[in-house]
């Protein structure tokens, strides 16, 4: 007997087609915390599942950005009229943002991305060597343990309180949200950037809970870590896209 | 969240044996109708952020030159179309969000009713994601009116009357499917019917509309009315309730009362083409849209009784409703008990006890061994072949 479409092949899809891995396990939820088909923990599957929903939602906030960029753009070719003379002319003028604040700010924002970096590939190590260290009797030496989190998060925490310094001369030199198209685009970018890079510094503060305080097993604190991770290079990538967004159209 | 939770699940959380190509026609619809929110929300929502600046904090991004009584804002400079562009970028794609999943959910229920393998499994899966993709790149056809440039004009037409190709693949393949099928006319299947033919109904103005030439005067008519809640409105509800006609026995372990859903299925089919199908006429009459006094111009006072006729059919439309109601919470207590697997269809959740338990397959994992629409096997006892049955013999 046969069936109508091809049926004796029971293919287990691999990592690397994007299709399949193991089935949904049962009782532990339905995010595969519960284990593997045998009984252990699967943390590289639930990793790339964690990697491949970072992906997507990064997607939506580029696509949130494309929305600001096509809106500026557009915004900055169109004429205003003027109903005082009752002709068009073009309103875009070009706003005096703090450059030198703002490229300390950046400074500082590509030196948490290093840091972060680092923490990611700390934890790493230690979450590849935590079966290693299981085993009675084996030492692997005490590593040196910089807080690479911390700093990041001071670092961040930094990048904001630089922003909020930005606003402020901005505010003091009569440059607000609805003095010119320029700068409520630059309010907008600004803002919006900085709200999801405090949603970063969250996640890395649970990243940090996740540790000292939940007691998670260090392949868990590896998941978390390493998703805040790309996430926070990509807000890296964002704010220099920002910058230079604004320059061009300046 | 709901987009990226559908996505990621779809990618890398099937059951072993579960290819892409072996996933039933309303995962596929499902997986599309995520990739569209994903990409269309985060355009909607920049475009409501500057709307709400403009609003709240005196931005012009969309608002031009404005005076309010005799007195010019502080507003100059912003383009309403630019809003247009913005909102109709998502907008467009919001339409295939709301139909795709009645396109799946019908393809489901006329294969399973029709007692055939899906005509044309693969040709459905790239006609939905043809429609997605075209979905993206006709938004300016919603916009001929705002005097764009004809050659852009001409480009969106183009791109919208060849989303014909694929509508008009997956209807075909859904008559396909039906025709020479061994058809058990219960109501999922009822309501299945009901939405190819409002697709097709809805569908064929479609291409009146998108053309600038005649959209122009259409655009502000009753016409639009009509095309877009027979297509999107109307059918994507029909796909609800085959839906849920299908899947209640799964979900409460009890069948719906089967004579009221038909009588709910031939009152909302009929009220539904008695309230839609006027519409087209009093568009071509060049009866106005939007307005909320009638009576006032006299050139419409001949229309009325359409008007009139339209609202009776809204009214007993609305009524029949109640009978869905009924049915559904009677049924949900009181209705015979469902078997495991009522319909006889061959997809993962039939496998499991009538009402599932918590997590759904009860600790087994599944395994999958064949695609989803296999009815009417040659050599088989049944005239179906669950996903789950092993290999019975061909090498592939």
């Amino acid at each position: 007997m046969s069936t109508l479409t091809p049926n004796s092949a029971v293919r287990y899809p691999r990592a690397s087609d994007a299709g399949g891995g193991t089935p949904p396990t049962f009782g532990g939820g339905g995010d595969g915390e519960g284990g593997g088909s045998n009984g252990a923990f699967n943390y590289g599957e639930r990793l790339r599942r964690a990697r491949l929903g970072l992906v997507l939602g990064l997607t939506a906030v580029i696509m949130l950005f494309v929305g600001f960029t096509s809106a500026l753009l557009v915004r900055k070719g169109l004429p205003s009229f003027d109903a005082q003379t009752n002709t068009y002319s073009r309103d875009w003028v070009a706003i005096n943002l703090p450059w030198a604040l703002l490229w300390m700010n950046t400074v500082v924002l590509l030196l948490s991305s290093v840091t972060m970096e680092f923490a990611r590939r700390a934890i790493t190590r230690q979450a590849a060597l935590a079966p290693v260290k299981s085993i009675p009797g084996v030492s692997l030496g005490d590593e040196t343990k910089f807080p690479w989190l911390g700093s990041t998060v001071v670092l961040g925490l930094g990048f904001l309180a630089g922003q909020v310094l930005v606003w402020r001369i901005l505010v003091e030199h009569r440059v607000l949200v609805n003095s010119s198209p320029g700068s409520s685009f630059a309010y907008l970018l600004f803002a919006t950037h900085a709200v999801h890079l405090a949603g970063g510094v969250i996640a890395l503060l649970y990243a940090g809970a996740a540790s000292w305080l939940l007691h998670k097993p260090v392949e868990a604190q590896r998941i978390v870590v390493d998703v805040a991770a790309w996430y926070w290079h990509f807000m890296a990538l964002l704010w220099i896209y920002i910058l230079v967004l604004l320059i061009i159209v300046r | 969240m709901g987009a990226l939770n559908f996505i990621t699940t779809t990618l890398d959380l099937r059951a072993k044996g579960m290819t892409m190509m072996r996933m039933p026609l309303t995962v596929w619809s499902w997986f599309i109708t995520a990739i569209l929110g994903l990409l269309a929300f985060g355009v909607l929502l920049s475009a409501g952020i500057l709307l709400l600046m403009d609003r709240n904090v005196g931005t012009s991004f969309f608002v031009p030159v404005v005076v309010v009584n005799g007195q010019l804002t502080a507003h100059k400079g912003g383009s309403p179309l630019l809003w247009q562009h913005l909102f109709w970028f998502f907008g467009h794609p919001e339409v295939y969000i709301a139909i795709l999943p009645g396109m799946g959910v019908a393809s489901q229920v006329l294969s399973t009713f029709s007692r055939k393998p899906i005509f044309g499994y693969r040709a459905m899966v790239y006609a939905m994601l043809a429609i997605g993709f075209l979905g993206f790149m006709v938004w300016g056809h919603h916009m001929f009116m705002s005097g764009m440039s004809p050659y852009s004009a001409f480009a969106f037409s183009v791109l919208t009357m060849a989303i014909g190709v694929p509508s008009a693949i997956k209807t075909f393949n859904w008559l396909g499917t039906i025709y020479k099928g061994r058809v058990r006319f219960y109501t999922p299947m009822l309501f299945a019917v009901g939405f190819v033919s409002l697709f097709v109904s809805g569908g064929l103005s479609g291409p009146f509309l998108a053309q600038p030439i005649l959209d122009i005067p259409l655009h502000d008519t009753y016409f639009v009315v009509g095309h877009f809640h027979l297509i999107m409105g109307v059918a994507a509800i029909f796909g609800i309730f085959a839906a849920t006609y299908y899947w209640f026995p799964k979900m409460f372990g009890r069948m719906m009362n089967e004579g009221m859903g038909r009588a709910h299925f031939w009152l909302t089919f009929i009220g539904t083409y008695a309230i839609f199908m006027p519409m087209h006429y009093l568009g071509m009459a060049a009866h106005p849209r939007r307005y909320s006094q009638l009576t006032e111009l006299a050139y419409l006072h001949r229309l009325l009784p359409v008007q009139q006729f339209m609202t009776y059919a809204a009214f007993i439309t609305i009524g029949a409703q109640f009978i869905f109601v009924i049915n559904l919470f009677w049924s949900m207590f009181k209705g015979p008990k469902a078997s495991d697997n009522p319909w006889e269809a061959t997809t993962l959740e039939w496998t499991t006890p009538t009402p599932p338990p918590h997590d759904n397959f009860g600790g087994k994992t599944p395994v999958v061994h064949n695609g989803p629409y296999e009815y009417g096997v040659p050599g088989h006892t049944r005239d179906f072949v669950m996903q789950t049955d092993p290999a019975t013999g061909s090498k592939h």
